[in-house]
């Protein structure tokens, strides 16, 4: 096969590629965008092995038949609320790939010159890299290595050694060609350690970022490893791979109100609860009617917001502050509403409550309510994860509305029903300065005129920030398993048909 | 292929990924990066190439793993893709008034 020939071919397999991605921007065209990418995937790998003659070799049939059948088989065992560790997992699998692309270029002592040795070298790098970081990614989405930041003494001065051992290997790789198979192995094992250096310090719940981050390095470490083996194909598909990460981690970051280098350098995982709540306390109750129109509880703001007790107390007692609501005024509301929105929160899907919640929505337009769901952009623990788990169970995705969309008609619904949802609506994000959520996007649910919040406690969310929006008096708190308070809203329903 | 040109692609080729990828809703952002993972086992080519040039059985053993790897990827990145696409329904499809 010419070269003309192939390289036409390989524009046209890109090109291909391209339409496939737009095609993913719209629901109705997505599945034949993704079916239109699979299909040109499939005609590169059958054109390079027409190219390098390699059809006749039946070792390599058997690796990709091996590959596709375990790939087809997670595909199909694995569960929607697994998808953050299957992504995580992915991007390891992606990135060791290409690293043992480098190795073996290396270890041949492949031709070319500097350029594609510098390549292999940092192929190597941010494929190991990416390999173990993601492995370590995937164990705490998954609950096998404990969730929790892990930060060793000097941890940020480990981690810039590291890495400027590494800068120095890279250079050393293609300058000392007789050495290069042991430079590319220390290499090698020291990228791996970076990798697990670097996400052991990331915390449960900045997880996203790092997912989206190792999915950008993943395609970045193809198309480096296509620049080692001069193959502009795989350049090309890497970058774009590695721009789609890119772009989701700043997508990410601006959802979470973090900026991507604060996340590196593990600046966000000191949180001391208690300031921070009384200070979001205070501000909320000073500002929250200008911000929220939102008739803050100014016993709220005065008493410890950390204590609960006394909290729980007054709310059994039957509301001494005069216009507390109770959860007969949510029953109630429930059943006459014309609007009910609701706002589900990763705690929806670790209680697997989405069906129930599927349940409440369908009862709710049977009264002639309309339902509308309020997606925050990190609800759950990647982008995008809530609404794979609603339509999961069947809620169509014309009732799924973004944050910008649905803030306004907070105002205007009759009531707002949170499921599992906590730092994504918490008002102290508008006011709470200081605190590590002030000033990200928040659902603006205070802006209901009631407010149910079905959550398991009272405790702040991954922020470590209390939530001023629980003590308000039109807020009605049903505490405990989602299931079950989404039952007893199912069944207050019930009982006046 | 001359190294200044898989430079001015893999620039290429980002830049206009980048202008693609704005185009998806955030509604799709899962499928999205599910789908991205099975685009990053386009390194299975170049796996492909490295077993057709390992001469060492160490190194063609190598190679053999990254083909294994990456066409999980590819193949448990699109099937996955394809799974959650299929359940997004409109209000009819999912039997609604």
């Amino acid at each position: 096969m010419s070269d003309v020939l192939y390289y036409l071919l390989c524009g046209g397999l890109l090109l291909g590629v391209m339409a496939g991605i737009a095609m993913l921007s719209r629901v109705k065209t997505a599945p034949y965008g993704n079916g239109l990418s699979a299909l040109c995937m499939a005609a590169a790998i059958l054109l390079v092995m027409r190219r390098y003659e390699l059809v006749s070799l039946r070792a390599l049939w058997i690796c990709l038949a091996i590959g596709l059948i375990l790939g087809l088989w997670g595909a199909v065992k694995v569960k929607m609320i697994q998808m953050p560790q299957t992504v995580a997992l992915l991007n390891g699998f992606g990135g060791a790939a290409s690293a043992l692309v480098a190795a073996v270029y290396v270890w041949q002592a492949g031709p070319g010159g500097g350029f594609f040795y510098t390549a292999a070298a940092i192929t190597l790098a941010i494929g190991w890299f990416t390999f173990s970081g993601s492995l370590i990614a995937a164990g705490k989405l998954h609950n096998r290595i404990r969730p929790q930041p892990l930060i060793w003494p000097g941890h940020s001065r480990i981690l810039i050694l590291t890495l400027a051992v590494m800068a120095a290997l890279i250079c050393l790789l293609p300058l000392w060609r007789q050495g290069s198979g042991a430079v590319a192995v220390v290499l090698s094992l020291v990228s791996l350690f970076f990798g697990v250096a670097f996400a052991l310090r990331i915390g449960g719940a900045d997880m996203p970022v790092a997912i989206s981050l190792l999915n950008a390095l993943s395609g970045t470490a193809g198309a480096v490893a296509g620049m080692t083996v001069n193959e502009p194909l795989l350049v090309a598909v890497g970058g774009v791979v590695g721009a789609s990460g890119i772009l989701l981690t700043q997508i990410m970051c601006r959802g979470m109100n973090r900026r991507l280098p604060e996340i590196l350098t593990g600046a966000t995982v000191a949180v001391k609860p208690l300031p921070a709540a009384d200070a979001a306390g205070e501000a909320a109750g000073n500002s929250a009617d200008s911000q929220l129109q939102a008739g803050g509880d100014p016993a709220g703001s005065q008493k410890p917001a950390d204590d609960a007790s006394t909290d729980r107390q007054k709310q059994e007692s039957g509301a001494p502050s005069g216009g507390k609501k109770q959860e007969a005024d949510v029953f109630a509301a429930l059943r006459s509403a014309r609007q009910v929105i609701i706002v589900p929160g990763y705690g929806m899907a670790l209680a697997q409550a989405q069906h129930l919640l599927k349940k409440l929505s369908d009862a709710l337009e049977q009264r002639g309510a309309e339902v509308k769901f309020a997606i925050h952009p990190v609800a759950g623990r990647m982008p995008g994860h809530m609404n794979v788990l609603l339509c999961e169970a069947d809620v169509p995705y014309g009732q799924l509305y973004e944050m910008q969309d649905i803030n306004e008609q907070f105002a205007h619904c009759d009531i707002a029903v949170a499921v599992g949802a906590n730092d994504v609506i918490n008002p102290a994000a508008n006011t709470a300065e200081g605190t590590p959520i002030y000033g990200m996007p928040v659902l603006q649910i205070a802006g209901a005129p009631l407010v149910a919040v079905c959550n398991f406690d009272r405790k702040p969310g991954y922020a470590g920030v209390e939530n001023p929006l629980y003590d308000m008096d039109k807020t009605v708190l049903f505490l405990g398993d989602a299931k079950e308070s989404l039952a007893k809203l199912l069944q207050a329903l019930d009982e006046t048909v | 292929m001359e190294p200044i040109w898989l430079i001015v692609i893999f620039a290429a080729t980002a830049l206009a990924g980048y202008k693609l990828i704005r185009q998806v809703p955030s509604l799709l952002h899962t499928p999205l990066m599910s789908g991205m993972n099975a685009l990053s086992g386009v390194t299975v080519l170049g796996a492909l190439c490295a077993a057709g040039a390992a001469v060492y059985s160490g190194s063609r053993f190598c190679a053999y793993i990254a083909i294994v790897l990456a066409m999980i990827n590819v193949a448990g990145g699109f099937g996955v893709t394809a799974r959650m696409l299929n359940m997004f329904k409109s209000k009819k499809e999912a039997g609604g008034e």
